[in-house]
Parts: C-alpha cells; structure tokens; sequence
C-alpha cells in the first residue's frame, strides 16, 4: 500500500475571493491605507503650520477645498466607521474577556463602552478644533 | 530575541488600532468640513499654531501620528504578505524604514512650531 | 417520512490510481432527519464501498468527521440535510494534504500539539498524591470554554494564514495553550509563552476571525489568540520596561 499525499494548491494571490468572510477581513485590513493617507495629510498640514507663515496654512486648507477632496473625505468617513471602528469596539470583548467572580461581563457591554468612549473623544476632538 | 520584535510591533499595532478607531471618523470629519469651505474656529492660523506650540498639543500630535503611522505600518506588511508577496521581511523593513521616518518628520515639525 | 434525493459531489482520490483527485456525483435519497454523514454511509453502504472517510460518535464529540461541506468547514454529523440544497460537495478538510478521497493527513497539528506541551505543568516538589487541586467554579469558568475543544481541525482549514503559512502553529493547538495558560492548576506558562509567541506562533495571527465562526464547539480560537498576544505584549512590557516587577 503506497501513500502519495496530495496537496492541494492555494492562490496565494486570490485566496480571499473565495469567500464573503474573507473579503470582508481584506477590507477591514485596507483601511490602514487610509490611515495612512491622512498621516500623510495631517504632516503636510503641520509643515504648513511649521513654516509659520499665515499664507501655506491657507494655501494647504485651500488644496483641500476641492470636490475631490469632499468625495474622499466622505467615503473615508464612511468606509472607515464601517470596517474599522465599528468592526474593532465588535471585536474588543474577544481581547479583553472580563470577569467578576464565576459570571462574565456581557460582551455588549464592553462594546458599549467602546462607544460611549468614541462618542465622548469625537465630542472632544470637535470642542478642541472649534466644530462645536 | 523573536519575541521581543514582534510583541512590540504588535503592541503598537494594536494600541494604534484602538485609537485610530475612536479618533478618526471625528479627524474625517473635520477634514470634510474644511473641504467644503467651512474651516473650523480652532483651526485658523492662529489657533492651529497656539495648539501645536502647547506642550500639551504636541504631544497629543505625536501620539496621534505616531500611533497612525505604525499602525498603518505594520497592518499594511500583513496585507502585503496576505495578497501574496513572500518576501515579508523585505516589506516589513521598507514599511518599518518608512515609519520611522514619518515618525522622525513629525518630531522635526512639531519642534520647529514655536 | 419523506425522502429527497441530494446528488453528493464527492471529491475523490485514490493515491495508487489517480495523479490527482477529481468528482465523482451520487445520487442519495435522504430522510429528513438525517445529517449529511447518514448520506456519506448511505453511499458507502449501498453504492461505493471503496469511498473512505473517518467519523466514529456521530454526535459532535469525538471530532473525526471533519470536511469541507459546500466550501465550508464542517463537521459532517453536524451539518443536517434539511439545512442543504440539493446539491452538496463534500471535499476533505482545506489545508491539509490529502491521504485519500475525504481522509486527510493530519501529522503536522498532531507534532504542533506535542510540541505545544498541552497538559497541566506544576513547578516545584510534587504534591501528596491523596490531596487535590482546588479550584473554584470561577476559577474553571476562566477556561472552560477553551477546554471544549473536539480537535476536529476544522479552524484550520478555515485559516487562510494556515494556508499560506503551514509552519503557523494555528487556532485549535493556541486555544488549547491558552486553556492551560488560564487554568489556575497550571504552572507553565513561562514553558509555553516561550513556543507561543516565536515567529510562527500567535503572532502570525492576523484575527481574520474564521477560526471561530467554523468552530462547531464555539471554543472561539480568535479570543484565545489575541488574549494571549496581549499577555505575550505586556510579558514583554515586564520584562524590558519595568525590570523590577515580578512575572
């Protein structure tokens, strides 16, 4: 009786294709691109800043004042809540299991506080830049 | 020492993750708004400067860039290695190059705003 | 009780005979309460003698039935016909090689298992034999969850880092680590943290998540591995940071 074990090939390039659950974590990991974008943004910004004269911080606030930009910023906005916000505070019970005694923290709870605590340092974040 | 390279990266990773979660919608925000014509109070010459001079500001600038950059960093070597590429350690020193970079130009401008 | 004919696409490969597996289709007449292995023996009974899978309780508990069920990993005395369409392929476990037709090789997890060391460590002299270990019910409620683990591998061939990286040490061997890191009876976590957080170890882990949403026990691989990343980080923390505090 011989054995020949055959293994089956995997597309290293294309292995996510082959299911929803695995498109979806490609997308939830591509928005480190934006991440990056805006690292990319908000230097530009603190260059202007740095260069301290009035006239690059208006020029750099007005490069972003283009329909281009609004579509970004938009889709950013929405792209980014989705995939990473909502889907990291979805995952946080898993990483940080919290027990009292023999009974569990709900995991709807600490996914609660995540966004309480969103919703509180947006608040802040808006107070700090003069939106609200 | 293995995994003393990773579990700091990962570190990072993961502290980046938990803030560019519950920052950056608000920062897309604001980034929108300035986009369509309505630049927010705190962002006008003066008081963006004021911000950035305050040590208070700076450091809360570095944190954010620098907790971004290594974030994306490092989750763009896993996407890298996920869609394929085999030379991980390749990738992994251009994006960690990459990033201290960017850490190193966020220090030099956030000094140089007196 | 009425039946319903499922045609069964079932991958195929006899290593003496075929240069590589291909599909064979059955046509099976199913009664409704059946699960998709009554229709594997059903075939094996009456149509095909030669088709070899593995399976044993039939209850989802001894975790031999493991395969591919339309594309997803599954155990098959699980996975009910009524819950299926009408036609179903059947291909043994991803990621694994395969011995022949559904039956997969499954030495290297068995090696990972070993070298993981998965069973209580104790440190020091041993105890009197006549006394026990206690443990309170919230002590064992810290890692019972992981201890429901059947070893039925189907987390593995739902990891795609699995797949790329068959050096990865994976879901069921990380959960069953951090089962015994958690156990309150356990002392060797320093041993196992050693293995566990090397290159191909947790953190090669990327929380794609897969690994618990197949898990037909709900022992939720992706927690365990993260929960032990974090314990591996702020080790490390300790260790370089803060000299002075015990581990």
């Amino acid at each position: 009786m011989s054995r020949r074990p055959y293994i089956r090939p995997v597309s290293r390039t294309a292995w996510y294709m082959t299911h929803v659950r695995y498109k979806s974590y490609m997308l939830r990991e591509l928005t480190c691109v934006l991440v990056a974008v805006y690292c990319v943004l908000i230097l530009s910004g603190l260059a202007a800043l740095a260069s301290g004269t009035q006239t690059r911080w208006d020029e750099f606030l007005a490069s972003q004042q283009h329909l281009a930009w609004i579509l970004f910023h938009g889709f950013a906005l929405v792209f980014f809540t989705v995939y990473q916000s909502i889907a990291w505070f979805g995952l946080a019970p898993k990483a940080m299991p919290l027990q009292m005694g023999d009974r569990t923290v709900p995991g709807g709870l600490i996914v609660a506080a995540h966004y309480m605590l969103w919703l509180v340092l947006s608040a802040a974040l808006f107070w700090i830049a003069g939106v609200i | 020492m293995a995994i003393a390279k990773k579990a700091l990266v990962w570190s990072l990773f993961a502290v980046g993750g938990t803030m560019t979660a519950l920052l950056f919608p608000a920062l897309m925000v604001i980034f929108l708004l300035i986009s369509v014509g309505h630049v927010p109070d705190g962002l006008s010459f003066g008081n963006a400067t004021a911000f950035s001079q305050s040590w208070l500001g700076k450091m809360f600038l570095f944190g954010v860039l620098f907790l971004s950059i290594w974030h994306a960093a490092h989750r763009l070597r896993v996407i890298f290695h996920d869609i394929g590429l085999r030379a991980d350690t390749f990738m992994a020193s251009v994006l960690y190059v990459l990033a201290a970079l960017g850490t190193l130009l966020t220090a030099y401008f956030l000094w140089t705003i007196r | 009780m009425s039946n319903r004919v499922l045609q069964l696409e079932i991958m195929r490969y006899d290593p003496e005979q075929d240069a590589e597996p291909a599909y064979r289709t059955y046509s099976v007449p199913c009664q409704e309460d059946w699960a998709i292995l009554d229709a594997l023996n059903y075939i094996k009974e009456n149509l095909d003698t030669t088709l070899s899978y593995r399976w044993s309780c039939h209850m989802m508990v001894c975790g031999s039935c493991g395969m591919m069920v339309n594309g997803e990993p599954s155990l098959t005395c699980k996975v009910f016909v009524r819950d299926l369409p009408d036609r179903v392929r059947i291909e043994p476990l991803a990621n694994f090689p395969i011995e022949r037709d559904l039956v997969v090789v499954l030495d290297d997890v068995m090696e990972k298992m070993q070298r993981a060391q998965l069973h209580i460590i104790r440190s020091g002299e041993a105890k009197d034999p006549s006394s026990e270990h206690e443990q309170s019910p919230a002590a064992l409620k810290k890692f019972k969850q992981y201890t429901m683990c059947i070893n039925c591998m189907a987390c593995y061939a739902a990891c795609p880092q699995y797949a790329l990286d068959p050096e990865f040490i994976g879901p069921a061997v990380l959960a069953l680590a951090h089962r015994y890191n958690l156990d309150s009876r356990d002392q060797g976590r320093a041993q196992r943290l050693n293995l566990l957080a090397d290159h191909d170890g947790a953190w090669n882990c990327s929380f794609v998540g897969a690994c618990s949403e197949v898990c037909p026990k709900q022992v939720d691989p992706a927690a365990a591995i993260q929960q032990m990343k974090i314990e591996a980080s702020v080790e490390w923390l300790k260790q370089n940071l803060l000299p002075g505090m015990p581990s």
